[in-house]
């Protein structure tokens, strides 16, 4: 791996170092996270000016798919499906885990790479084939998959049942079995990078909370995604070899098909088992990456580091008990509703000790606004503005009038989508200077930041309402229903902003390509921080540490540490203590000093 | 963008950091770690069955009055409830026997005691498999036991075993009784084969001395562990499809 001269192959494509695999996994990423946004803005159109005709989506959708401009909807329905699944997956669980873990792990644990190098290669480029697969099922004649991200069967189970339960529906299940290699192959790698590769003196109390949220997100990721391995290959079955796991007595266009018994139950079951562990697999990361961020920019130790750790551990824990609450108007047993509202519930306390915790690292602190703050900051907003939403959602008795409504498309895209984008964005402020050796513009940064958090809340602040007053999710149009006629100005407002919002991310486009050729060279350490990964040398090297690896004595969060008689910093005129500085005598690691 | 160092850094030495916590090499940590992961598979596959048995209560079939048939047996008063799927149950418990000794005359560096029990356990997964092959045909020829006529054969689609009597009971059982034979016993077979193919390729490095040369006998753990969990699994897919 090392020792030799490498080509542009081993260096740039099929590269073992883990630096470089978190590039491709973040190149790889915004890449599908703009095809995903693209997406959401085609069919936000069709929203606000329902059945109109716009050149634009013409240009995009052809004439098949939006025949004078006007969208198709069974394209409809597509864009919703493919835009849920490449945002729920590729960005924000590859995209964000790959970027993060790869980046984070080895260098803030101090270890010379991942445990397996080629596992790690591997994982990304099963990743890249998956959105390969997934790109090209959207030029299939057919269309894509059109079933929702949750592709619930019948609809994804019978190939006749809609145009995108075709081939279109074939090449998602597809995209997603590699996707599922790739996860597990990562998070095997990560789980064990951690466990086995740790530095001397990184003890498991001593890792940053990046580390522990990366952590047992992997561990998430090896538990559930299984799950939705076995339920593809169940539903694969149904679709090809005749079977009815899913499938019940059925009848298409009068026609009774053979299929008999099956249960479309069992699959939201298994669906949900992985599906719900996967919303923390998206939020984990971006807590862990806030918690960093915050406590580096507000020159405060993280409030509650083992509360922290344990809420980590409480919400990995829990969200393998809640799947019950995404399916509360199945017809279930009430006391069984009812126990997935207490286990739901449950999350809101380690998810509030967590949002408590940032506010109080915040308070008093001497705050230093840098971009990435700032997109830390917006993430503690819109965590609990959607978590305080996921409350109400939580309870059976509400969900049932609220269930499928843009309420609780307003929920997830703020508590899910918001805090784990605005986090991505915060750790790639925050990390651009170790990923490619120069700083990202900060003014681009504030500009970008505003525009984005503004329009965020713009978009998905009203939904509320529209969800409150019943308009249901995943309608072509309301105009059928008069009930609705004095909602659409709200669905216009939404749409302005979503357009707005979607530009502002070419700033971000632009800084990032602009900055990696061409920005300031990065300093050392440009934030101040404790942690490990700023002691590396700023131009990559193999084994990430030139000479000997770094010996660890602190925990990652003494900042601002008063000197022993108190009348200075614990090091003379500098408001950190890293990691690698030796304890005094008398002096206490951790929390409590 | 990223400058070259030229040192090279040596495997070995990469946990610099004293042992490691576990003390187990990465590879077989992850191993481990494969295995929860595959066991979370086969979990949810148990699960379903679970969920479909649990639907069709009054009328899932009875496995012990289904699978009664043995090899060279048949006849008329023939009848060996799970016989058959006990003795290959043994059987690949003895294979997870040999695996064990395979495993401890690698730790004593034995070459020849390792190539002698990894054959024995190849041979007893490719007996494991064969023995699947005979019941699924079996199985497939339905009640009436004839393989030929397609008519009334068990197949993925149609389930013609009824309640624990056979074609004549008056309760139709569900398809699924034999869609989750097929795909439990074969996701399962699936894995004793890819099994049987690690070890073997696992034995001919043994054969060509590859882990003389390195030192030690890792690598016939590494496949030991994902011997055993196949065992293991299979346990519990006796337990919850043919026994109870």
């Amino acid at each position: 791996m090392a020792g030799h001269k490498e080509t542009f192959i081993t260096k740039y494509l099929f590269s073992y170092d883990h630096k470089m695999i978190s590039r491709q996994f973040l190149l790889t990423g915004t890449t599908m996270a703009f095809i995903g946004m693209a997406m959401s803005l085609l069919f936000r159109l069709q929203l606000a000016f329902p059945g109109e005709s716009f050149a634009v989506l013409n240009f995009f959708l052809g004439d098949k798919w939006a025949p004078g401009g006007v969208l198709d909807p069974n394209m409809y329905l597509a864009l919703v499906t493919i835009h849920g699944t490449i945002m729920v997956f590729f960005l924000l669980t590859a995209g964000l885990s790959g970027t993060f873990a790869n980046l984070l792990i080895p260098l803030q644990i101090g270890a010379r790479d991942m445990a397996s190098g080629m596992m790690n290669m591997l994982s990304y480029w099963f990743f890249f084939l998956s959105s390969v697969v997934m790109i090209a099922s959207l030029y299939v004649e057919s269309g894509p998959a059109s079933a929702g991200w949750t592709i619930y069967p019948p609809l994804s189970a019978l190939p006749q049942a809609m145009p995108g339960s075709g081939t279109g529906m074939t090449l998602w299940l597809v995209s997603m079995s590699f996707f599922i290699v790739s996860s597990l192959l990562g998070g095997i790698n990560y789980i064990v990078t951690v466990i086995n590769l740790r530095t001397k003196g990184m003890n498991m109390l001593r890792l940053p909370l990046s580390i522990w949220a990366l952590f047992v997100t992997a561990i998430l990721g090896v538990l559930s995604f299984p799950v939705l391995f076995a339920a593809v290959l169940l539903l694969i079955f149904d679709r090809t070899f005749g079977t009815s796991f899913y499938l019940s007595d059925i009848y298409i266009a009068g026609e009774a098909l053979d299929h008999t018994g099956g249960s479309p139950l069992l699959f939201q079951h298994l669906f949900w088992f992985l599906g719900h562990p996967e919303v923390y697999i998206i939020i984990l990361p971006a807590l862990g990456i806030s918690s960093e961020v915050i406590s580096t920019n507000s020159r405060k130790p993280i409030f509650g580091y083992r509360a922290m750790v344990g809420s980590i551990l409480a919400i990995g824990f829990l969200s393998f008990i809640v799947w019950g609450h995404h399916m509360f108007v199945t017809g279930m047993n009430p006391f069984v509703g009812a126990v997935f509202t207490f286990t739901t519930l449950l999350i809101a306390i380690p998810s509030a000790v967590k949002a408590f915790n940032y506010l109080s690292t915040l308070w008093k602190g001497s705050i230093r606004y840098t971009p990435a703050m700032m997109f830390s900051i917006g993430m503690v907003s819109t965590f609990i503005t959607g978590g305080v939403t996921g409350i109400i959602l939580a309870d059976a008795a509400l969900d049932i009038n609220l269930h499928d409504t843009y309420f609780v498309v307003a929920h997830f895209h703020i508590v899910m989508g918001l805090s784990a984008v605005m986090a991505m964005f915060a750790g790639v402020y925050h990390w651009f200077p170790k990923m490619w050796g120069r700083m990202l513009n900060k003014k681009l940064g504030y500009v970008h930041f505003w525009l984005t958090f503004i329009t965020a809340y713009g978009v998905f602040f009203p939904q509320h309402f529209q969800g409150l007053a019943g308009v249901p999710r995943r309608y072509y149009a309301n105009t059928e229903f008069p009930l609705f006629d004095g909602l659409s100005d709200i669905s216009y407002m939404v749409t302005m902003f979503a357009m707005v919002g979607g530009l502002a991310q070419f700033i971000f486009l632009f800084n990032l390509i602009y900055s990696m050729f061409n920005g300031p060279k990065a300093p050392q350490n440009p934030w101040g921080s404790n942690t490990l990964e700023w002691t590396t040398p700023v131009e990559h090297v193999h084994g990430n540490w030139p000479g000997e690896l770094p010996v660890v004595h602190r925990w990652a969060y003494d900042y601002s540490k008063p000197s022993k008689d108190g009348t200075d910093y614990r090091i003379p005129g500098q408001d950190f203590v890293p990691q690698t500085v030796p304890l005094e005598e008398g002096e206490i690691d951790g929390e409590g000093h | 963008m990223s400058g070259e160092v030229t040192k090279v850094f040596d495997q070995k030495t990469l946990w610099e950091g004293g042992r490691s916590p576990f003390s187990v090499s990465y590879g077989k940590m992850m191993m481990w770690f494969f295995l929860i992961s595959d066991a979370l598979t086969f979990g949810s596959l148990l699960g379903a069955l679970g969920f479909m048995r649990h639907k069709y209560i009054d009328s899932w079939p009875i496995s012990e009055a289904i699978f009664t048939h043995m090899p060279l047996l048949h006849g008329p008063d023939a009848h060996y409830p799970l016989l058959y799927v006990a003795l290959m149950t043994f059987i690949l418990i003895v294979s997870s026997v040999t695996m064990v000794l395979a495993v401890e005359a690698g730790h004593r560096m034995d070459r020849n005691g390792v190539t002698k029990w990894l054959f024995w356990t190849v041979i007893g997964g490719l007996i494991f498999v064969g023995s699947q092959a005979w019941e699924w045909s079996t199985f497939i020829a339905g009640p009436d036991g004839d393989i030929s006529t397609w008519a009334d054969n068990a197949t993925l689609t149609q389930n013609f075993y009824g309640r624990g009597f056979g074609p004549d009971s008056p309760i139709a059982a569900p398809a699924q009784y034999s869609q989750f034979f097929f795909f439990v016993t074969g996701f399962h077979g699936t894995h004793v084969v890819s099994g049987v193919i690690l070890n073997f390729i696992i034995l001919l490095n043994v054969l060509k001395g590859k882990y003389e040369g390195v030192g030690h006998y890792e690598m016939v753990e590494k496949v030991g562990l994902y011997w055993h969990f196949i065992d293991l699994v299979w346990v519990f897919v006796f337990t919850f499809y043919y026994l109870v």
